[in-house]
């Protein structure tokens, strides 16, 4: 038995699978799986520039016949809901698996969708583990269900379930043998006439799933001779096992799309209470509701955060924790930009000039926290260069006052083709990518510019100053995001430019282990004046009068003594 | 009857680590664990916590207000912070280590007075010790996770060996006598 991350757990379920091929993009809390699947040499695993190639390629993959993945974010399968709809009329030849993680709380992310709407809307069939141990098994049964009912399998994850680790036990792999590809247009040409029939197939498909429901290894009962019976799935369900024991009955959904019916009804009728315990949206309490059944769920339990054993006692046993309360007032401890990252120069310039920022996910999002409070708007990946397009179309007059903030993995997303409308349909942007060399928030990841693949090997990098020109951009200039003077002459010459403009801000992020660092800076004679504070440095301390760098956390960035007016910020000595 | 372990503190102190290296030692004592971590935003210098969860059976991986047998925080305001998560008679570990917030940094916020003195004003049994200046005996001012690991073997019943064979595990080869060194002043402090 070993220790093991939910995330790890379903990549230890490819390889027993017998999976081949795993395409993805990095997003929180998914990005471990394909990482963890990458080191196994059976897998063929990368990092595909957004979630809508990755999809396809696994889609490719599985019509191919190997048994394919991809893992998303839950806002990544709304990028790779095009494919997803389409391969669910299509089905597979090879297995196909998707992998969404739902962040719940949003602990890091823009939003808090459901994503089982997806699985109900593109009709595929959807899995919820619990635990680390279920999201091995369940990730190779997704695979026997992908082939056995000709359908995209998605495993939903969350949070709780994707960065929990607990015991799972390894078995070998499967010899999967490929399947032969057989040309059968009927199947996988998906215009009118071949799609009519196949929705007829995806809807008698859906009826087959519901029966096969009712008696699955996904879903489970478990008696414990209560009169009380509560229905759950996922994360929610050992909350519930937590709060209540074996004081209550339960039925375990596994196979959450789509919903079993006879399961559910028997279940209601052994019971004279039954409780619908899910986070997020009303889906099953909706799906019972519909069935005729009475049942408790929402008017106990929010739509918003992730639950708790300590909300299910609260709301079902009406019980409270006794807890120490200090009677002091603790300051909040935000996210910040690390101490010598290369996006702080470039949001102090920002700031300084007063410009209205078009923001976008990723570490730099963290520049609209105080005191640099740089961005105005943060969407969607990519939302940063078509959204200022939208502004500028808007009032041409904000182009001299307006830019847009994208990262280098973020603009290999879906950047570029905001940057292509901006030069197709002529507004006068400026577009800063601020190019760190990685995809930085979620940990470290190469993307299509780094010129590094997931497992390692040296490859082709995409020259973003050549994809700028090539797109139509004449206005193209790269500086040093430590080179605050640098930064302050370039927005301000293309933001005035009468035609649209990109600044590559390049700097590798601070974090990367081959970045070299220099010695911390020394502040002396401190005037007071606090300018370096608003540069919102972690290793910048305010001390009542003075201020002071903390020299386990400076890297040598120098911003700091370009703020200061007195000069009282010198570099460190070797 | 299970047991949770909160491990709290800044993102970039290691909290993870010493969260694993809990889980390895218990897995190594054949019970059930559950490890609970934080991945993305938080880690960039907010505050971050795990947690452990052991005993015959684990359900939910998560602890919630007043669950926790121990809280070990590698920082004194997420100690207090994290103070309403104890159980009535529960362990508080801290590091003294003080780390400002971005609201004290820019002077937004007082950086509170007196936490640990606070927090035993309570009748809680309190450890304090000065991890960093250990960590930094030891060779690195980032070994402060493990000082608090060897703090933690005195307040828990587990054999030595499985915490050596915890950090064998889990320590990257060339830090491994600079952790252990770590763990021991932290058994000794």
């Amino acid at each position: 038995m070993k220790l093991m991350l939910g995330n790890e757990a379903v990549a230890r379920g490819l390889y027993e699978a017998g999976v081949t091929v795993a395409s993805s993009y990095p997003g929180t809390p998914s990005t471990e799986i394909t990482e963890f699947a990458a080191l196994y040499e059976e897998i063929n695993a990368e990092w595909a520039p957004n979630e809508k190639v990755a999809a396809e390629a696994a889609i490719g993959a599985s019509i191919d016949g190997s048994r394919s993945f991809c893992a998303m974010k839950h806002v990544g399968l709304n990028v790779a809901a095009d494919p997803l709809y389409t391969a669910s009329y299509t089905g597979v030849n090879g297995g196909l698996v998707f992998a969404v993680a739902d962040d719940p709380g949003m602990h890091s992310s823009q939003n808090e969708q459901d994503s089982r709407h997806h699985a109900i809307a593109s009709k595929v069939a959807m899995v919820e583990p619990s635990d680390s141990a279920e999201c091995k098994e369940f990730t190779k049964m997704a695979y026997d269900l992908s082939e056995q009912f000709d359908t995209p399998v998605i495993i939903r994850l969350s949070t709780r379930v994707s960065h929990s680790q607990s015991l799972v036990e390894e078995n070998e792999r499967a010899d999967y043998i490929k399947k032969p590809y057989v040309k059968n247009i009927a199947k996988y040409v998906m215009m009118p006439a071949g799609a009519k029939p196949r929705h007829v197939f995806v809807e008698e498909r859906t009826k087959k799933l519901i029966a096969y429901g009712d008696n699955c290894p996904f879903n489970k009962v478990i008696d414990n001779k209560s009169d009380i019976g509560v229905i759950s799935s996922g994360a929610a369900f050992q909350y519930a096992a937590e709060a209540l024991g074996d004081s209550v009955n339960y039925l375990k959904i596994g196979l959450v799309t789509p919903l079993p019916e006879k399961l559910i009804r028997d279940f209601a009728a052994s019971v004279k209470t039954l409780y619908v315990i899910e986070e997020l949206d009303d889906i099953i309490e909706t799906h019972c509701k519909k069935m005729g059944l009475s049942v408790i769920g929402k008017e106990l339990f929010s739509f918003c955060g992730e639950l708790s054993q300590a909300i299910i006692a609260e709301k079902i046993l009406k019980k409270t924790a006794e807890t120490y309360t200090l009677d002091i007032n603790v300051p909040v401890r935000p996210p910040v930009m690390c101490a010598g990252c290369p996006h702080r120069g470039v949001f102090s310039i920002l700031n300084k000039l007063k410009l209205r920022v078009s923001g976008d996910i990723g570490c730099y999002t963290l520049g609209a926290s105080a005191p640099l409070s740089a961005v105005d708007t943060t969407v969607c990946m990519g939302a940063s260069v078509s959204g200022l397009h939208g502004m500028n179309l808007s009032n041409p007059e904000n182009a001299k006052k307006t830019v847009a903030v994208i990262g280098d993995s973020t603009f290999m997303h879906s950047g570029i083709t905001g940057l292509v409308n901006i030069c197709y349909n002529r507004t006068n942007s400026t577009v800063i990518v601020l190019d760190n060399s990685i995809t930085g928030m979620t940990g470290h990841q190469q993307n299509p510019a780094t010129g590094i693949t997931l497992k390692g090997d040296v490859t082709a990098a995409v020259n973003i100053e050549a994809l700028c020109k090539a797109v139509g951009i004449r206005r193209v200039r790269v500086c040093d995001p430590y080179n605050l003077s640098d930064v302050e002459t370039a927005v301000k010459e293309e933001i005035a430019a009468e035609e649209p403009s990109v600044i590559i801000a390049r700097r590798p992020c601070a974090l990367l282990k081959n970045v070299k660092h220099n010695p911390a800076f020394t502040i002396t004679d401190c005037r007071g004046c606090k300018a370096c504070l608003r540069l919102g440095c972690p290793a910048i301390f305010n001390r009542e009068k003075t201020v002071e760098i903390d020299k386990s956390q400076c890297v040598g960035c120098g911003i700091c003594k370009d703020v200061c007016k007195f000069n009282c910020i010198s570099e460190g000595k070797v | 009857m299970n047991k949770s372990i909160l491990i709290c503190g800044v993102g970039g102190q290691g909290t993870l680590l010493a969260s694993r290296l809990i889980g390895h030692v218990l897995i190594e004592k054949g019970v059930d664990v559950k490890v609970s971590e934080v991945h993305g935003m938080s880690q960039r210098g907010g505050s971050v916590v795990t947690y452990v969860k052991y005993g015959e059976k684990v359900t939910s991986p998560v602890i919630e207000k007043g669950e926790a047998d121990i809280i070990i925080a590698f920082e004194q305001l997420e100690a207090a912070r994290y103070l309403p998560y104890l159980k009535k008679g529960g362990k508080m570990l801290v590091s003294t280590q003080r780390i400002d917030p971005m609201p004290v940094i820019s002077g937004n916020a007082l950086y509170p007075d007196d936490i640990i003195g606070k927090v035993k004003a309570l009748g809680i049994e309190v450890i304090a010790v000065d991890a960093l200046k250990l960590a930094t005996e030891a060779g690195s001012a980032k070994a402060s996770n493990v000082v608090m690991m060897g703090v933690l073997s005195k307040a828990w019943d587990i054999p030595e060996e499985l915490w050596q064979k915890a950090i064998d595990e889990c320590v990257p080869k060339k830090f491994l006598e600079l952790n252990k060194k770590a763990f021991k002043l932290g058994q000794q402090a």
